[in-house]
């Protein structure tokens, strides 16, 4: 209720505390031999044998800010201690990236420390030298654009910037069709845009379809202006519960977190604006400190695994659009009835360079407050 | 809250009475100095140095001048509006409130049931408070959705006044107490009317410590921040909500000095308010002697 630095002071003094009772471990060595600290490939420490074999010898993984219902994490954690018998530690399942590699920072040298992190593209770039490189064996099957060159971070998964709406609207096919008075207070972003990435590009996808450019988002925020100013545009962003309660009717955000089977309301639909199909993506990166470098290591191969039981196609089970999917339609090595549930796109997607992103948090530092307010 | 009580007695001379203190005494008051010391000034003493530096830790003063442009300048602007609103608006009705309180019998289970609740009330903030409204008035709420219950700063500033009142209760409660009934038979023995009374005598013995309580409603409604952000999040509106922002934008604004020198901004605001919020006090502490 009262001073936000109270709160501040009592979360340090948590982690000073909690940093205290963590007993430190140094980073361990398998017996072959191999430091799997310093390996950048599998086949490099030796073959797959060897990595599980190190893995298991560590028996426990450190991963951060997985919530068990996104992406289809709850069973990608179960399905890989299931196959290898390796324990899963998993913090702050509701963190954000900035607190990934926060947590990274103050607690590498103790045995809680994490070791691999799912983190925005923007907090992985701002971020490189806390990983160490390491590329799957599916490597090759990352499009180039989305990965680091020498490994230190990939992208993992990610969707399209989609709208979510109840049924009881009808059939909702264009962006304008929002201002009109029945959704008065119905629309809402997943965030403040200033602050949260899902927001971000949400106004950046009305702005592609305003006819806007990515280097430019100024019409995104002129459409928001409008809805505001119509009355229609909610200030209370959008989480489960308030899709649930029905105080947020229409939802901007990524695809995979705004299917009904997400979002838990069967009466939900999703549409992705033509011509403005906006990429987001998440990227794997491995603690260069990590407690666990070998079960770190197999965690990627696990995730990036085309297999029928692999990563990549757990991850489209949950809505999430993999890296990989491009390569895996090819090679037949997709699970073609979970793609088919994915909302149907057209046009060819955009992603945000760094350069681009940047503009566009500027851009709304400034308007935002003003357009909306 | 216990502050109006305690000026009562201590107002008068603080000074004095200090100087008098023997060592031993001043040995008893370490604890709570240091427990200031080290979770008040001195965080307040870090937030202030790093305030006027950048985020590769070299002093730039220059950032002061963004206190002042036009989009930060729309945050204080939007806290003002807020605080006002809310204090004034819970001053009036708390005083009326406490007014029919002190009214009724002293020890009547009246006084204690409202004193009770006031101590409960002035304390309920937060997400739960933002929750209770909007299953009430919210767009899917039970009772009705009034069109402006989402507008800045009346729908929020009506939420606001729920614990505004109850505070103003428990704050302004002890003057009116302290106004003696010899008073009003005096000046009913010369004549004067029930208007003249109040214009006269109760008003303006109550004047300092009705301004000074509304002050302190202000700045209990300057530092809230769960409550708005629960309410209405896609947009700040005040500042402690920017502050967020500012330390947690995953779009790559977080910048803590920012925040800092926002909070600094916001220390400046509060010891304006709690100085005139002292200096009323010391005029209110005279008559209630």
């Amino acid at each position: 209720m009262r001073s936000p630095y109270r709160f501040t002071l009592l979360g340090v003094a948590a982690l000073a505390l909690a940093a205290a009772g963590c007993s430190t471990s140094s980073p361990s060595t398998s017996s072959g031999g191999t430091n799997w600290a310093t390996v950048t490939s599998v086949s490099a420490g030796g073959g797959m044998s060897k990595l599980v074999a190190a893995a298991k010898k560590e028996g426990t993984l450190n991963v951060i800010a997985l919530p068990p219902t996104w992406a289809n994490y709850g069973t990608i954690i179960k399905d890989f201690t299931a196959k290898y018998g390796i324990k899963v530690s998993s913090a702050l399942p509701d963190g954000t990236s900035q607190q990934e590699v926060d947590t990274i920072k103050q607690k590498n040298g103790t045995a809680a420390a994490p070791d691999v992190v799912d983190v925005g593209v923007a907090v992985a770039l701002a971020n490189t030298s806390l990983f160490t490189p390491y590329k799957v064996s599916t490597w090759s099957a990352i499009p180039v654009a989305q990965k680091n060159s020498s490994g230190l971070w990939y992208n993992d998964y990610g969707g399209y910037m989609a709208v979510g709406y109840s049924s009881k609207f009808g059939t909702i096919t264009s962006l304008s069709q929002l201002l009109s008075p029945k959704f008065k207070n119905a629309v809402a972003l997943n965030g403040n845009p200033t602050a949260a990435n899902a927001a971000l590009n949400g106004v950046m996808m009305a702005n592609l379809v305003e006819g806007g450019t990515a280097s430019d988002i100024s019409k995104g925020v002129s459409f928001f202006h409008e809805l505001k100013a119509k009355g229609n545009f909610s200030p209370v962003s959008a989480t489960g519960a308030t899709i649930k309660s029905g105080s947020t009717p229409v939802v901007f955000n990524w695809d995979y977190l705004n299917l009904p089977s997400y979002v838990g309301v069967s009466n939900w639909k999703v549409f992705i604006p033509k011509n403005a199909v906006l990429g987001g993506y998440y990227a794997q990166a491995i603690n260069k400190s990590a407690p666990h470098p070998a079960a770190a290591r197999l965690w990627e191969e696990f995730l990036y695994s085309q297999a029928t039981d692999g990563g990549q196609n757990l991850w489209l089970q949950g809505g999430a659009r993999p890296v990989e999917q491009v390569a895996m339609s090819s090679n037949g090595s997709i699970d073609k009835s979970a793609a088919a549930k994915l909302p149907a796109v057209s046009g060819s997607p955009v992603f945000l360079s760094q350069g681009q992103a940047t503009s566009a948090a500027n851009y709304l530092a400034t308007n935002w407050a003003k357009a909306v307010g | 809250m216990t502050v109006a009580a305690t000026t009562t007695e201590a107002g008068a001379r603080p000074s004095r009475a200090g100087r008098r203190l023997r060592a031993p005494a001043w040995l008893g008051t370490l604890p709570f100095l240091g427990y200031v010391g080290v979770f008040l000034l001195w965080p307040t003493g870090i937030l202030v140095v790093d305030a006027f530096k950048n985020p590769s830790g070299s002093w730039n003063f220059g950032g002061v001048s963004t206190l002042f442009g036009p989009v930060v300048r729309g945050y204080f602007i939007g806290s003002f509006k807020l605080c006002l609103i809310s204090a004034v608006a819970g001053a009036v009705f708390g005083a009326l409130v406490a007014y029919a309180v002190a009214s009724g019998k002293p020890d009547g289970a009246v006084r204690r049931f409202a004193l009770a609740g006031s101590g409960v009330l002035a304390q309920f903030g937060g997400v739960t408070l933002a929750f209770a409204f909007q299953a009430l008035i919210g767009p899917v709420g039970l009772l009705f959705h009034p069109s402006w219950y989402y507008s800045f700063p009346w729908g929020i500033a009506l939420i606001y006044i729920y614990f505004q009142v109850p505070l103003m209760v428990l704050v302004f409660l002890p003057a009116i107490d302290g106004l003696k009934l010899q008073w009003r038979e005096a000046s009913e023995s010369l004549g004067s009317s029930t208007w003249q009374y109040w214009r006269y005598v109760g008003g303006p013995l109550l004047a300092p410590a009705f301004f000074g309580a509304a002050l302190l409603l202000f700045a209990n409604a300057l530092s809230a921040f769960a409550t708005i952000e629960a309410w209405e999040n896609q947009i700040a509106y005040t500042v402690p909500q920017e502050i967020s922002t500012s330390l947690s934008s995953e779009v790559g604004l977080a910048n803590v000095n920012a925040a800092d020198l926002l909070a600094f901004g916001m220390i400046v605001m509060v010891a304006v308010v709690m100085t005139g919020y002292a200096l009323l006090q010391r005029r209110a502490a005279r008559w209630l002697r």
